[in-house]
């Protein structure tokens, strides 16, 4: 029961502190001295017409290499945990039951779509709203969905480490690339510009998107992969 | 001036991050414990992507639409944009650090309540 108060209190004084922060809040009419930069040197400088992409992957392309190297951490460190130990028994389900009819016709038909669309969302990303982390996601949530119709199956997993150590050295060789020939690490200039909006365009950024694809996507896949046993 | 739209999504966040807390401080099953920690999560998110919006404007993605001039007073903030992009990442990271030591903890003592962890309790 007294915890039971002391929560509440805790949860009210917080509600109050977010009640200040939503009453004063005002919708801003015009965007900040930074944002504006990016808004307005994006598309100029960098010849790309999404702008969130181009703070993700250029203006911001380190961040965005330290994300990649937390979720190969987070992979590596969940292998860690979950790997089975000599003194427990093995938990690794003895009968599973197959999936239903629904789940594995229902696998069958998204399957191709899903990978499809996980695939057109990562090359468009310089163009309209995507980019690697997000068709990383939706390939990765195909593989989910496999996994469930199939229980049994394997995932290459040596296959996937290769692809995704690739992927990740490509990136870095990319960042290097921009230091030697263009501006700085992971400046995405070295590459001519092309045409604005045309889907070879904007430098290197659909290379390092798609590496970004290819990284996270196979990172998702293996730390469900690792769920699973 | 009445209620804008990112002053309900504001709200929202704010309200998905109390229902978080809460779940977080009286919950004693790890698990829920988890799923509170990702609503909290969720609830930053809205709350910083409403933060971005500007009044009447659309996503910065430059089109037919939206050109380049009327970029800058018509397009919303991407900062918050893309840095909840990676927060959704990191958010998904840590929830699947915490699912893996949820899964040891449970091999170890056979129950998912926190209060039979009571050994390292200070």
């Amino acid at each position: 029961m007294r915890r039971k108060i002391v929560n509440a209190l805790a949860v009210l004084l917080l509600g109050a502190v977010f009640a200040t922060i939503a009453l004063a809040y005002q919708e801003r009419q015009f965007l900040r001295p930074l944002a504006e930069f990016y808004v307005t040197q994006t598309p100029t400088m960098l010849g790309l017409p999404n702008i969130v992409t181009g703070i993700l992957i250029t203006w911001r392309g380190f961040d965005t290499l330290g994300e990649v190297a937390v979720l190969f951490m987070v992979a590596a460190s969940v292998g860690l945990l979950l790997r089975e130990t000599g003194e427990t028994q093995t938990h690794s389900n003895p009968q599973t039951r197959p999936a239903g009819e629904i789940v594995t016709s229902g696998a069958a038909t998204l399957l191709p779509p899903i990978f499809l669309f996980g695939a057109y969302v990562i090359a468009n990303g310089h163009l309209s709203a995507g980019g690697g982390f997000q068709g990383g996601a939706i390939v990765a949530s195909g593989v989910v969905l496999l996994l469930l119709a199939r229980p049994r199956a394997e995932l290459p997993l040596g296959f996937l480490a290769i692809t995704e150590s690739l992927a990740g050295v490509f990136y870095v060789l990319l960042g290097i690339a921009g230091i030697v020939f263009a501006g700085g690490f992971l400046d995405s200039r070295f590459l001519p510009a092309g045409q604005f909006g045309a889907f070879i365009s904007a430098g290197a950024i659909p290379a390092i998107s798609i590496l970004l694809g290819i990284k996270v996507g196979a990172e998702l896949s293996v730390v469900v992969d690792r769920f699973r046993r | 001036m009445g209620i804008s739209v990112s002053h309900l999504a504001l709200v929202t966040g704010f309200l998905l991050c109390l229902i978080g807390v809460w779940g977080l401080l009286s919950n004693r099953h790890i698990l829920r414990i988890i799923i509170s920690f990702s609503l909290l999560d969720t609830g930053v998110h809205i709350v910083l992507v409403a933060t971005g919006y500007i009044t009447g404007a659309t996503a910065p993605i430059l089109d037919e639409a939206l050109g380049p001039g009327a970029a800058a007073l018509h397009s919303v903030d991407p900062i918050p944009s893309a840095l909840v992009v990676t927060a959704i990442v990191i958010g998904f990271s840590v929830t699947a650090v915490m699912l893996a030591y949820a899964i040891r903890l449970y091999r170890a003592k056979g129950t998912l309540d926190i209060d039979a962890f009571t050994e390292s309790k200070g």
